[in-house]
Formats: structure tokens, C-alpha cells, sequence
């Protein structure tokens, strides 16, 4: 009993059911024959994911997770679902029809590999972090070392906009 | 540690209670209100002066009939209005509802929380917000909820970016993301509502947009969309909806007062403290002056709460095109040019001045410009 | 840190706890007498047409698109404000800091206002009005009257 305590205050039990939560999200996306439903699943996964980075001392991440992609890539994508029913596919348009099996499970393989490699490849400065105050942490290096890359990435979001409204404007 | 896990969970369960008991009366001041404004009696059955409407209500609401319509999608028909709940209760973990309580020789925050991104956790849940209505309106299969929800999510996405730059321009000053901070540097009559009016106001405004209330209660535009998203929902679904409503108005008033009218902060407070702690011993009086800076922390809030409800029976709704351009045309723009004036009046050595000196500069260019190309049109 | 998010978490779980509480409640107190007139969809008291699940204006959309990008200069932009303000590098540095950043994100805010100013140019941002038609019934009001009101509630 008591070992069961002290585990649950050091935030490992609860570590480990935020993994599951990401995972269970994440295979329901995978095995869900509802698009809609699936989606759900992905919000379920993304909160999964917000609270592990929170026990990565993340907090700010963590926000920005929730903030942006549940609170704005998640309702785009429910909205193109919803916006995406016609009259010929009826009542089946939420249900996921599985095109070139093979092509999308290599996709998925090959990207997951890429991942794994990169993460394994990585050397984690872990001795120099700075849990604490981490989000001035941020703010500083975003300022100094990383200007150039935050000034790279206000005219990449501009360039997405513009291209993204054009192609959205051009289906209408 | 025992000992301060103890106090911590009383705490929660009393920011609990209060978010809940202060809704179920807003039911009540709203029709009061509504009354006093309309010239006409109100609520007066049950109870004294009607004190105890709420909880006929929420009685009449637990023993109506509940059905789920046929063609509608059972689960999440029923996970939406307990989303809608959970995410209006959330962001009450981070209130700063009063000062420390000095007990037994240790100063206890009366807070839920105190994350240093406090402010951004509670911008994260009202994101999450759109969920609850989202899911809820979509699956009545109803063609009214069904635009209910999606004009709901629409304009919440869209308030939301003014919301947020507002709210940079309060970081700004403060230098922290932790709303205790926030409000521990506006002591006294120090307060953000001074140096950024233009602020205020426009998170005021997007305030009463994310809560959906009038006038921008689109989404439940009685008579356009019969009941809007919750058309379909019936006994304490329903009940459930309303609530969430309610607590999300409370917990707006309560983050406003903090982040521009100083919280638990009054004039004369430190006169207070010195007083209460040098007549009636260290611990007694810290703890009464933090009581008093709590009750006037509610008092702020209620002052909110009645505005919005003064609002809702002044201001006609906006119709959907005014609505968005408002959101896109004039509060993205001004909330940019407020953070901007902000900023460079933080520079200087007197912000309050310079931020004065900005938002007269601004609003020089800005009309003299209109004048001048009006001036042009009517030439031409 | 993990302790006070741990309260986050007792809040999750409480909130998540009430909520059952009082649909359970609510459950076991209410009559349940379903019968299909009841549990028809509401169309102001017609008969159901169709699905609900129609496709809605694109301009919704679009909204959502613009938003996210917005959204991500938004939360880049927190880190900035939170040492903006700072002090001690102000006086450090003396102001070179301060003005050196201000720049840098007058800069990136102005990005987010070209692509403001984009959406705005190009009509994205414009929602569609139904269009006025004219009739034959003739009115004893002048129509100047009706265009009079309209300009000046335009």
C-alpha cells in the first residue's frame, strides 16, 4: 500500500496512464471505422501527449499543444469532415474506406522509422536543463541564438497562409 | 506536507462549491435583473424574494424527462454537455482568489494552483471550450444545432486571437505568465485596467463573445435557430449546458478583475494589514486581511457579472457578418496596435504617461486619416 | 512542479466526478416514456427531411485556417512577452536589449499583420450577404426613406 502511495506522488503511475491515454487515443484513430469518431480519438491522444510533455517540465509546450493543435488543427479538421458530406456518399461519408493498403503502411512504416532513427541519433543535453523558469529560457533564446529561425518561421506561416487561403478559395 | 496536502484539497473543494454555488445564483441576479431592467417583479415564489429559485430549478431540471432523439448519435450526444461542464470548471484551478492564510507558522496561498504558465493554462481550456458545443450540436442531427455549434466554434476561434494578443500586452507589463504574479504587481491601486483601457476593453468584449453571450449569442439566436446548439437537449443535458454557462461568465469575471482590476488589491491595503496585524497579533490579522481582500476580489467579480447581464438586456444581437468583421477588422487590428503602443510605453521611464501619450498619437493618425480620405471621397 | 499539476489532475478527476454524479442522478429521478413522436428530430414541428449532416459555407473554413496560423505567431509570441519586460537585462544592457527585441518582434508582428492585411484585401474575411431584390408592391413610404436608414446602419 504504501509503495503504491509513494509511487503516485512521484508521478510515475500517472506518467505511465498518460502514455496509455496517448496510445489507446492514437490506436482508436488507427482501427476506427468513423472518421468523425477517429478524430475524437486524436483529440484524446493530443491531451495524452500535452500532459507527458508537462512531466517533461514542458509546461509551455504543453499549452502550445493544447492551444494549437487541439484548439485549432483538430477543429479545422472536424470542420473539413463535417463540410465534406454530399449527397452521394449519404449517410457512409464518415466511414474510412482503406485506399493502396500497402503504399499508406509503407508511408507509415518508413516515417515512424525516420522518427525512431532521429530520437535515437539525438544527444539530449540533459545536464544543462532548466526546468524552472522555462519559458524565459525560451524567450531568451528565441531572441539571441534562434532570431533568425523565428523571423524564418513568421514569413513561412505567411506564405502558408497566403497559399492556404488560395487553395481554399479556389475549391469554393 | 501532510498537513499542506490537507488544506490544498479543502481548498479545491471550496473553489469547487464557489464556482458551482456562485452559477446557480447567477441564475437567480439574472432574472432579477432582467426584472429590475424590464420594470417588472421577478422570481418572488420560492423562497424569500424568490432566494430560493435556483434550486427549484435545478430540481424541475433533474426530474424532466430525458430523450435521446433516434437519429442522433447516442454517446456523443451525452459526452457533450459533460465536456461543456468539465471545461467550464477547469479554469477555476488557477483563480487567485485571495492572499496567504498564515497557519500554524506557514503562508498557505488561498489558491487552487499557482503553475507559471497559469495564465496560458486557462487560454488553453477556453480553446477547449469549443469542444463541448461542437460535439454536442453535431450529434442531435439537428439542422439548427447543427449551425448553433458551428457558429459557435467559429466565432470562439475567431475572439479568441484578440483574446490572446490582449493578453500579451498584459505579459508584457508583468513580466509573467503566473496569474499570482499578475496580481501581486498590481498591488495597492496599481492596477493594468490604467495603463491599458484600450485593453481592457477589447478583452471585455471577447470575454462576452467566448461565453456566448448577447450580443453574440449566435449560436443560440432564438429566433433563428430555435434553441440554437442545444435544441435537441432536455433535463439536466440541458441543465448541464445552461450551468457550464454560467460558471464560464464567473470564471470570466474572475480572471478580468485579476488581470486588470488587481484581484484581492484595494487602496489602503497595507494600512489595513499593519493595522489588523498590530491590533489583533501576526496570525489572526494577516488571515482577516486576506478574508477582507477576498471578499472585495468577489465583490469585483459580481461588479462583472452584473455588467454582463446589464449588457444582454441593453445590446440588440450582431448579425453574423458584423459579428466576424468585428472580431477580424477591428479587434485583431487594435488589440495589435495596443500591444505595440504598450511595449514601446514600457520602454520608456513612465509607462502610464507614454501609454496615454501612444493611444492619443494612434487615435490622432488614425481619425485624422479618415477625415482626410473622406475629405478625398466627397471631392471626387 | 509535478505536485502542483498533480492538482490540475484531482481537478480533472473531480470535474469528471461531478459531472457523472449528476447525470447518475438525474438518471435514476427522471421518467423514461420514449415513444417515436417524442424522440423525432425538432424541425418546428414538421416532419424530419433529411440528414442534418449537410455541408455547410466554405467561409467557416477558411476562418479555421487563418486562425491556426494566427494562433501559432500567437504562442511564439508568449515566450517574447515574458522577458520583454525584463529589468535587470534592461539596465544590464542599458536599453539595448529592450529596443533590440522590440525590433526583432515589430518585425515578426508586422509579418502577422501582412498576412492580416492579405486576408483582409483579398475577401476572405468578407461574409456574404444575402442579395436584395427589388418587388412590384407599391409602398405608401418613400423609398428614400428605407435607403436613407440603411446607409447610415450600414
Amino acid at each position: 500500500m504504501e509503495i503504491v502511495i509513494r509511487e503516485l506522488l512521484n508521478g510515475n503511475v500517472i506518467f505511465w496512464i498518460f502514455c496509455l491515454i496517448t496510445i489507446g487515443g492514437a490506436a482508436y484513430v488507427l482501427f476506427s471505422k468513423n472518421v468523425l469518431y477517429a478524430s475524437y480519438g486524436l483529440l484524446v491522444s493530443f491531451l495524452g501527449v500535452a500532459g507527458i510533455f508537462v512531466f517533461a517540465g514542458g509546461e509551455f509546450v504543453s499549452a502550445a499543444q493544447i492551444m494549437i493543435y487541439i484548439g485549432g488543427i483538430l477543429v479545422l479538421l472536424i470542420f473539413g469532415i463535417m463540410l465534406s458530406s454530399n449527397k452521394k456518399a449519404g449517410k457512409n461519408y464518415l466511414k474510412i474506406e482503406n485506399v493502396d493498403m500497402p503504399l499508406s503502411l509503407g508511408y507509415a512504416v518508413g516515417l515512424s522509422l525516420i522518427i525512431i532513427l532521429l530520437i535515437v541519433k539525438t544527444k539530449f543535453d540533459t545536464a544543462n536543463l532548466k526546468p524552472l523558469q522555462h519559458i524565459k529560457n525560451l524567450g531568451y533564446d528565441l531572441m539571441t541564438d534562434s532570431v533568425l529561425v523565428l523571423e524564418i518561421v513568421g514569413v513561412l506561416l505567411l506564405m502558408a497562409l497566403i497559399g492556404a487561403t488560395f487553395i481554399a478559395k479556389n475549391d469554393e | 506536507m501532510e498537513f499542506i496536502l490537507l488544506i490544498k484539497g479543502l481548498i479545491i473543494l471550496t473553489i469547487f462549491a464557489l464556482s458551482l454555488g456562485i452559477a446557480a445564483y447567477e441564475t437567480y441576479f439574472e432574472r432579477v435583473i432582467a426584472a429590475y431592467i424590464q420594470d417588472r417583479v421577478g422570481p418572488d415564489r420560492a423562497g424569500p424574494f424568490g432566494i430560493l429559485q435556483p434550486l427549484a430549478d435545478a430540481g424541475k431540471l433533474f426530474f424532466k424527462e430525458d430523450f435521446i432523439p433516434t437519429l442522433a448519435d447516442k454517446g456523443l450526444f451525452i459526452i457533450g454537455p459533460g465536456i461543456a461542464m468539465l471545461t467550464a470548471l477547469m479554469s477555476s484551478a488557477v483563480i487567485p482568489f485571495g492572499d496567504t492564510l498564515l497557519i500554524k507558522g506557514q503562508y498557505i496561498p488561498v489558491q487552487g494552483m499557482d503553475v507559471n504558465i497559469g495564465i496560458l493554462w486557462v487560454f488553453g481550456i477556453v480553446s477547449l471550450g469549443v469542444y463541448g458545443i461542437l460535439i454536442g450540436g453535431w450529434a442531435s442531427n439537428n439542422k439548427y444545432s447543427l449551425y448553433g455549434a458551428i457558429r459557435a466554434a467559429s466565432q470562439n476561434i475567431s475572439y479568441e486571437l484578440a483574446m490572446g494578443i490582449t493578453l500579451l500586452s498584459v505579459i508584457v507589463v508583468t513580466g509573467s505568465l503566473s496569474i499570482r504574479t499578475i496580481v501581486g504587481l498590481q498591488h495597492g491601486i496599481d492596477w493594468n485596467i490604467f495603463y491599458q483601457p484600450v485593453g481592457f476593453l477589447i478583452f471585455v468584449t471577447c470575454s462576452l463573445a467566448e461565453c456566448n453571450r448577447t450580443p453574440f449569442d449566435l449560436p443560440e439566436s432564438e429566433n433563428e435557430l430555435v434553441a440554437g446548439y442545444h435544441t435537441e437537449y432536455g433535463s439536466m443535458k440541458l441543465g448541464l449546458y445552461l450551468f457550464s454557462e454560467y460558471v464560464n461568465m464567473f470564471i470570466s469575471s474572475a480572471i478580468i478583475a485579476s488581470l486588470f482590476l488587481g484581484a484581492y488589491n484595494y487602496p489602503g491595503m497595507d494600512f489595513v494589514h499593519s493595522f489588523l496585524t498590530g491590533k489583533l497579533g501576526e496570525s489572526f490579522g494577516h488571515n482577516l486581511a486576506t478574508v477582507l481582500g477576498i471578499l472585495v476580489y468577489i465583490l469585483k467579480i459580481f461588479f462583472f457579472i452584473f455588467v454582463f447581464m446589464w449588457v444582454r438586456w441593453t445590446l440588440p444581437r450582431f448579425k453574423y457578418d458584423q459579428l466576424m468583421n468585428m472580431a477580424w477588422k477591428w479587434m485583431m487590428p487594435l488589440s495589435i496596435v495596443n500591444l505595440i503602443i504598450v511595449a514601446a510605453a514600457e520602454l520608456s521611464p513612465y509607462p502610464l504617461l507614454f501609454n496615454y501619450i501612444g493611444l492619443a498619437i494612434f487615435a490622432f493618425l488614425y481619425f485624422g486619416s479618415r477625415t482626410v480620405y473622406n475629405n478625398k471621397k466627397s471631392k471626387l | 512542479m509535478v505536485s502542483q499539476f498533480g492538482f490540475v489532475l484531482l481537478f480533472m478527476i473531480a470535474g469528471i466526478f461531478l459531472v457523472l454524479l449528476v447525470l447518475g442522478i438525474a438518471r435514476i429521478l427522471r421518467p423514461s416514456r420514449p415513444n417515436p413522436e417524442k424522440n423525432a428530430i425538432y424541425e418546428s414541428g414538421e416532419e424530419t427531411e433529411g440528414t442534418a449532416h449537410v455541408s455547410f459555407n466554405l467561409r467557416f473554413y477558411i476562418v479555421a485556417l487563418i486562425f491556426i496560423l494566427f494562433d501559432v505567431e500567437l504562442v511564439l509570441l508568449f515566450p517574447w512577452a515574458s522577458v520583454f519586460g525584463d529589468k535587470a537585462l534592461f539596465d544590464d544592457t542599458k536599453g539595448v536589449w529592450a529596443i533590440y527585441a522590440g525590433i526583432e518582434m515589430f518585425i515578426f508582428v508586422f509579418v502577422l499583420a501582412l498576412g492580416l492585411v492579405y486576408a483582409w484585401k483579398k475577401g476572405h474575411l468578407d461574409w456574404i450577404k444575402p442579395s436584395q431584390e427589388e418587388t412590384n408592391f407599391k409602398s405608401p413610404v418613400p423609398k428614400e426613406l428605407y435607403k436613407d436608414i440603411n446607409e447610415k446602419y450600414a
